[in-house]
């Protein structure tokens, strides 16, 4: 067939009826406190990392939970655990140990080795 | 009292801002009659099951402000035909012949749910698992329980807020301020009632702008686990078992986003009632572009409208919960007063 050099995009949509939870559920049982967020940003505002990289907080967890995973596991470690965001967090998060959770758990997703936690 | 000089003032619709402010003109001394187009009082209020913050049953403070009403000549199913003022008094005609003679009358005439059919992209009314917020309440109040029209237990349900409110094109540009804390309300009704269904707020921003609502919104993503997305539903199809296919962006994530319920709830906003009432050139009220009424003035006199003697109370101004309905009543009801003590 000749090759007119067209190609099909994958759709970036988000489809919530097949993406991943497992993730989410891992991140929500070890660290509670996720569930708290409200988006306000104020984490990424502060972040030492986010000044010098792409590494933003509010959407990498928010990310967790809509299943969309790709690199999320080299996105956390970005992350210098500084501590800063957790001082700002409005909602008391414990985002330090929330990105280290997010990293084991992506590590393990990776590996296939989370659904036998 | 000596009611041959006991003045009488006339209340027009008996919700709950009608019914408070009766019975603290009746406190105040004044003979009260209180007129309902609906067979019962109680107005909004009767379709709700529980209230927010606390999930109070409406049942309970309906019966609390009926309960304040002894005295107070309560006439349901009337309409009024005419309204002329003669002198000081206003001459009401209503339609069961009836006339009565009032030296102020006060306007309650409240609001009504936006009605969702007009909302078309959403679905109510087309497809079968849409619902509005007011049907929730009522499958809670009469059923117990939240089922799909099919009789199913849900497994997914999504609350859509701001249906028909910040909307140009619905007409109306307000927001109706009840609508979010009742989502977060009846999603961890829903939540409570079945933990194992997932639950979605769809929404723009979150105004939890009373005492106790940050606490609900709190509840709801903790103890209840309510998933909230920032994103408004652009559009709703119905899948072929019947379900509701969703597209928002999740505006957080900054991504396309689209997902199927089981039922969806479109949590409707407060619309003025353009009753015959507000083209009387006797009470001349003046409407604003949204359909409430307009004050005299809205910091400092929002209960007066712009003809002498008549009152304003309640969400026929706008938007308001249950508390600043009754403090808006009762403030109402001491307007009236130091008018008729003025008058006297």
């Amino acid at each position: 067939m000749v090759n007119f050099g067209f190609t099909i995009n994958k759709s970036t949509r988000i489809d919530y009826d097949q993406a991943s939870k497992d993730v989410s559920r891992y991140v929500i049982a070890h660290e509670p406190s996720a569930l708290l967020c409200i988006g306000c940003g104020c984490c990424t505002a502060t972040c030492s990392a986010g000044q010098f990289t792409p590494f933003n907080l509010r959407r990498i967890q928010l990310q967790v939970h809509r299943g969309e995973l790709a690199r999320l596991e080299q996105e956390t470690e970005k992350c210098m655990l500084c501590g800063k965001c957790q001082m700002v967090c409005p909602r008391g998060v414990n985002t330090r140990h929330l990105v280290m959770t997010i990293h084991k758990a992506m590590t393990l997703y990776n590996r296939g080795e989370l659904k036998d936690l | 009292m000596d009611t041959s000089s006991q003045r009488h003032v006339v209340v027009i619709g008996a919700g709950i801002a009608g019914m408070e402010a009766s019975a603290q003109l009746q406190g105040l001394g004044y003979a009260v009659t209180l007129l309902e187009e609906q067979p019962q009082t109680g107005g909004n209020l009767l379709t709700w099951d529980r209230l927010f913050p606390f999930k109070r049953p409406a049942s309970e403070v309906l019966g609390e402000l009926r309960s304040r009403l002894g005295g107070i000549h309560v006439l349901t199913s009337r309409r009024i035909l005419n309204i002329e003022k003669l002198n000081a008094q206003f001459i009401l005609t209503v339609n069961d012949g009836t006339v009565l003679t009032a030296d102020a009358v006060l306007v309650a005439t409240g609001f009504k749910p936006f009605d969702a059919y007009r909302k078309e992209e959403y679905g109510y009314g087309i497809y079968d698992n849409v619902f509005t917020s007011v049907d929730i309440e009522r499958m809670f109040r009469e059923e117990r329980r939240i089922l799909t029209r099919s009789g199913e237990v849900p497994r997914r349900v999504g609350f859509i807020h701001c249906v028909g409110s910040r909307d140009e094109k619905a007409g109306n540009r307000y927001c109706s301020k009840v609508c979010c804390v009742t989502a977060v309300k009846q999603a961890s009704e829903l939540k409570e009632m079945y933990p194992d269904c997932e639950v979605f707020c769809f929404y723009m921003d979150l105004r939890m702008f009373d005492r106790h609502y940050e606490q609900m919104y709190l509840d709801a993503q903790t103890r209840y686990g309510v998933t909230f997305v920032r994103g408004r539903l652009s559009e709703a199809a119905e899948t072929i078992d019947k379900r509701i296919a969703i597209k928002v962006e999740d505006t957080l994530v900054g991504k396309p986003m689209k997902m199927t319920v089981d039922m969806l709830v479109l949590m409707v906003g407060m619309e003025g009632r353009t009753t015959q009432l507000y083209n009387s050139p006797t009470l001349g009220l003046s409407v604003g572009k949204d359909r409430f009424l307009n004050a005299v003035d809205e910091y400092t006199d929002n209960n007066l409208s712009r003809t002498e003697g008549v009152f304003l109370a309640g969400t026929c101004t706008g938007p308001k919960h249950i508390p600043e309905v009754l403090a808006d009543a009762g403030a109402a009801a001491l307007r009236i007063h130091r008018y008729l003590c003025q008058k006297a």
